[in-house]
């Protein structure tokens, strides 16, 4: 990332209730004030980042400095169907039965 | 195409790879198994598996980038998160904003280029079948899910907005396709789902317009139907302009029994799929030596290999519009080894060409298993006369059935003797001394006469010769006795 970084702003009771729909959670008013007030500190300290110069510095993709870990293309043992169906709720023609869905797949 | 409207079309390619496993765990990557069979904890998601990719997959990627002439590129994974049943996770892992392959071509047989933005890999998904009612999405009353297909992995070919023409879409479709066998990364099997093609279609009122609203067609399983749905998707938008009502970006689905895109039911908000690293895997960094040697692996592809018979042919323009599809047939399918091979013997090439396009793809499965010798000397001994067309067409297909063997044998097997054109004459002259007075209306009567008679005495000759004489050569034959 190069150029100068933008000032954080701080976290909106909206943009909490957004991606709390989005990850299917259902919060309470108090929930949603009380997480607001978390979130928001937590990117607030993170934000001390802002201050540095980071021309030039390619941001960091994973913590772990490797690269080009790889498996052989070998077959390996599957699950037994019966107990991995044994574990599911419902279960119909050896499938795993879910709900009516909504919409087609994205 | 309507006067006064341009097309303009991308297209998504989904390819599934030709890997013995899975991308991400070591389950079987095998179509029409038993439901949740091909299935583990990194599969099905189960909470503390880890996923750890496929070397295999990564090379066949980065063959597809070499063949689609692409910038191979260090490359990360992200999760896609929604919530869909056909990922047992609740995301998929995808390439996203750095993906393996960019910035490449294809080049299509009529000489047009079409761009590839990029050619990423991910994993697919499971499939869903809606019980209930109407077996239909809508009024379903529930969902069943198999995981045998969770994971396999897919490199998804994403097309620059280059394509102007259902015929260049299809022509674009059949090209990929090619590269894609040829390169190892495919068995392009349309109708199995081993490749799937989505449309983004659009209209605007000429190439300096700007690029109108655009809708995505998805189910798109064959050559024909891209063709198709284009078509009637660039239609419907048009009327929609026309008629001063505008067109609405959305995901339509193509209804091949109907022939027609119908729009799905889309939730308000557009989706958000809270993209983030893949925290489980590190990235792939291929140095020049990898790149080089998977491109090492690489064969000639399709349109080199068009260009080489097409060469043999006398060049282009000696080339007929029959032969053109012959040579595009015969690569498609892989079975231009065998027009080379036959060539190579001392074979004309568009005898060559002639059996491998109009006999030999009739079962390209068989054919592509045939030892190139054995095609060779067969069509050596047709090009020879020491065997008839109709003979050397049944040796061929025993060769196909057996999957090989003799042609020489073979047709001895079969009384397959060889007629030399002086017995040939011999047996005419014999059949016109027999039959004096046909042989004279044959040889002086009008028209009518000749064309019943030709076929009168050409029976005659069969007969004599227990029908091992070649249709054509007696037709060749008696015309000349005619003068
Ligand atoms: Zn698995």
């Amino acid at each position: 990332m190069t150029g100068p970084v933008d000032q954080p702003r701080r976290l909106t009771r909206d943009e909490v209730a957004h991606v709390a729909a989005l990850a299917r959670l259902e919060l309470s008013e108090e929930e949603l004030e009380l997480f607001t007030g978390q979130l928001a500190e937590i990117i607030e300290h993170v934000a001390d980042v802002a201050e540095l110069d980071l021309a030039g510095v390619e941001p960091t993709v994973h913590a772990v400095e490797m690269t080009n870990v790889l498996r052989p293309d070998q077959v390996r043992p599957c699950l037994d169907r019966e107990e991995v169906l044994a574990e599911a709720p419902s279960v119909e023609d050896h499938r795993f039965k879910v709900p009516r869905i909504l919409g087609e797949a994205p | 195409m309507r006067a006064g409207w341009e097309l303009v079309v991308g297209l998504e390619v989904h390819c599934e790879l030709e890997t013995a496993t899975k991308l991400f765990c070591g389950c079987p990557n095998a179509f029409g198994k038993e439901p949740n069979t091909n299935v583990c904890p990194v599969c099905l998601g189960l909470p503390g598996s880890l996923p750890v990719v496929n070397r295999q997959a990564v090379e066949l990627a980065m063959a597809i980038g070499t063949a689609l002439a692409c910038e191979i590129r260090p490359s990360t994974f992200h999760r896609k998160n929604y919530f869909y049943p056909d990922q047992a996770k609740d995301y998929q892992i995808s390439q996203y904003d750095q993906p393996i392959n960019v910035a490449g071509h294809l080049e299509l047989p009529d000489g047009s280029r079409v761009g590839i933005e990029r050619a990423h890999l991910e994993e697919d998904t499971g499939k869903t079948t809606h019980a209930g009612a109407t077996g239909r999405i809508h009024g379903a009353d529930y969902s069943l899910v198999d995981y045998n297909r969770s994971g396999v992995p897919l490199v998804e070919i994403v097309s620059a907005p280059d394509i102007r023409s259902a015929a260049q879409a299809r022509a674009y479709v059949s090209e990929l396709r090619a590269v894609l066998v040829a390169s190892g990364a495919s068995d392009g099997k349309m109708e199995e789902g081993s490749m799937r093609v989505d449309a983004n279609v659009s209209v605007r009122s000429g190439p300096d317009a700007d690029f109108g609203t655009r809708c995505e067609i998805k189910n798109l399983n064959s050559v024909r139907s891209v063709g198709r749905a284009i078509e009637f998707e660039a239609d419907r938008q048009i009327t929609l302009i026309e008629s001063g009502e505008p067109v609405v970006q959305q995901t339509r689905h193509w209804d091949e029994d109907a022939g027609r895109t119908v729009a799905l039911r889309s939730k308000e908000e557009a989706y958000d799929y809270r993209y983030f690293l893949e925290p489980d895997l590190v990235p792939l960094a291929p140095d020049d030596g990898w790149v080089e040697a998977v491109a090492d692996l690489l064969g000639p592809l399709p349109a080199a290999r068009r260009k080489q018979l097409i060469g043999l042919l006398g060049g282009e323009e000696a080339l007929s519009a029959s032969q053109a599809d012959q040579v595009a047939t015969v690569v498609e399918l892989g079975l231009d080894g065998l027009t080379l091979a036959a060539a190579a013997a001392g074979v004309p090439v568009s005898l060559a060409l002639n059996r491998t396009a109009n006999e030999a793809a009739t079962d390209a499965a068989a054919a592509r298993r045939l030892e190139s010798g054995s095609f060779a000397s067969l069509l050596a001994l047709e090009a020879a006369g020491s065997l008839t067309a109709t003979q050397a067409k049944a040796v061929l297909s025993e060769l196909l059935v057996e999957g090989g063997g003799d042609p020489a044998t073979i047709a001895a097997a079969r009384g397959f003797e060889s007629l030399s054109h002086a017995s040939l004459a011999s047996v005419v002259d014999e059949v016109a001394a027999a039959h004096p007075s046909e042989w004279e209306r044959y040889r002086t009567g009008d028209d009518e006469d000749v064309k019943k008679l030709t076929g009168y005495l050409t029976g005659q000759v069969m007969r004599a010769t227990g029908g091992k004489a070649d249709g054509k050569a007696v037709a060749i034959e008696l015309q000349r006795r005619r003068g």
